[in-house]
């Protein structure tokens, strides 16, 4: 069994028109940012994306929107993307906001099986409206279903050609649970090495989530808010 | 008045007990970093997945890979760890988290918090705001007493879309620090250069006055 694809316009070429797809990273930190170009390339469209942000105006998911790939949004804040909110106010997109640790655990819930969950979070507001509640242990929950996907393309650190995955520090962020949820997962790394060059003490995604895995050529990890002190 | 922000922040850093870990939000409260008193050891923790956020970065520390909730560039202080965001939401609705210091648009008699989201204007999201709400165990309000235009912050019952009902534990402004009761809202200091009437003047919800109120 190969996973290691050697291009991501190969790994893109699997995704059809209106797919699904989870994209790791929050803001720009851990962003798949060569599979989200490839992609941007293939000019795949009608996408629904979920990811916790809808990138900036001319990075990451923000290039999609751009270029008018996506037909939804689910993700839990969009505040740094102008494109985005024109798309929103013309009507040519739909967004799903989702609080953002019930994003993760919906993620997570699809990608172990389980079936929903009743979560504090959203009691009492506008998320709760139309869904079960229930009193547990005399503390208000709003039931909530898994959320799963037909790809996740996450981003890593290191990765071995089994699909075993290491992040790197706040990189991490979503790019572990989503892949879990996903039919076919794609993660692309800075460095793949070969089996056994990884302490499996410190894998944080086994490979078992993984079905394919590049190498990114490259990296710009761009900066959404440059804050220094003197 | 001096620095409104400034006052508000150190007031709230006050608040913090050695051995807590905090989560401020983007903004204000993240201003409160900068003045935790000397001897007490707190822990930040970062939604996006860090326990441990130190200070901004020197230019050579820059780290893309490293950012806190707001985005920014940040540090990781000795004995830091790393986390996944359904890991870092465990935290947070699990009650491990034992304090949060957030912004406001609206808090009212009840402790219900509307900081989201303004009908008819740009909807951005809730981020992780909803989530803080219900688990952290702790919930403070760091917030300019009035809105921009004058008008209340503080009312009898929220007119926002809620964040969360009955979540608000303390409120302070540059003017008062206000404790939310099953009574109601209890004034328990109010700014050194401001007067009782003042702060009533600037708040639309009954405050009750205790025969002691405590300066700041």
């Amino acid at each position: 069994m190969n996973k290691v694809l050697q291009r991501a316009e190969d790994a893109v070429a699997l995704v059809p028109d209106g797919a699904t797809i989870m994209i790791g990273g929050f803001g720009l930190c851990g962003i798949p940012e060569n599979l989200i170009d490839a992609l941007r390339i293939r000019g795949t469209k009608d996408l629904t994306i979920i990811s916790n942000n809808a990138g900036v105006d001319d990075f990451g998911i923000g290039r999609l929107l751009r270029a008018r790939q996506l037909k939804k949004m689910i993700a839990s804040y969009v505040g740094e993307n102008k494109e985005f909110e024109r798309q929103v106010i013309t009507g040519e997109i739909d967004v799903e906001l989702i609080p953002q640790g019930t994003l993760a655990e919906r993620i997570r819930a699809g990608g172990a099986g389980i079936g929903g969950f009743f979560t504090p979070t959203g009691f009492g507001t506008v998320v709760a409206e139309g869904k079960e509640t229930r009193v547990i242990d005399g503390k208000s929950f709003v039931f909530e279903q898994p959320l799963r996907a037909d790809f996740a393309f996450v981003k890593a650190w290191r990765g071995d050609r089994k699909g075993n995955l290491i992040y790197r520090r706040t990189a991490r962020n979503f790019n572990p649970v989503m892949a879990t949820a996903a039919k076919v997962t794609i993660a692309e790394v800075e460095e793949l090495v070969e089996p056994g060059r990884l302490d499996p003490d410190a894998i944080v995604t086994p490979g078992i989530f993984v079905r394919h895995i590049l190498q990114g050529p490259s990296y710009e990890k761009r900066i959404e808010k440059r804050t220094v002190r003197l | 008045m001096r620095d409104k922000r400034g006052r508000i922040v150190q007031r709230v850093a006050r608040e913090l007990k050695d051995g807590d870990y905090v989560n401020l939000g983007i903004g204000m409260p993240t201003l409160v970093a900068n003045h935790v008193p000397a001897d007490i050891d707190i822990t930040l923790h970062s939604e996006n997945g860090l326990l441990g956020v130190g200070p901004f970065p020197t230019d050579a520390e820059i780290d893309p890979d490293l950012i806190n909730a707001g985005k920014e560039t940040v540090t990781e202080v000795p004995g830091s760890c790393y986390f996944s965001s359904a890991d870092s939401f465990a935290m947070v609705r699990g009650g491990h988290i034992d304090l949060t210091v957030l912004g406001a648009l609206q808090v009212d008699e009840e402790g219900n918090l509307a900081n989201w989201m303004i009908p008819g204007k740009k909807v951005k999201g809730m981020g992780g705001a909803m989530d803080l709400v219900a688990g952290a165990r702790r919930v403070i309000i760091a917030m300019e007493h009035g809105t921009k235009e004058g008008g209340a912050k503080i009312l009898k019952r929220c007119t926002l879309p809620l964040t969360g009902p009955r979540v608000v534990d303390l409120i302070v402004t540059e003017l008062a620090v206000i404790e939310v009761t099953d009574k109601g809202l209890v004034l328990k200091e109010i700014a050194e250069d401001t007067t009782i009437e003042d702060v009533k003047k600037h708040t639309d919800a009954t405050l009750i006055v205790p025969d002691h109120v405590g300066r700041f």
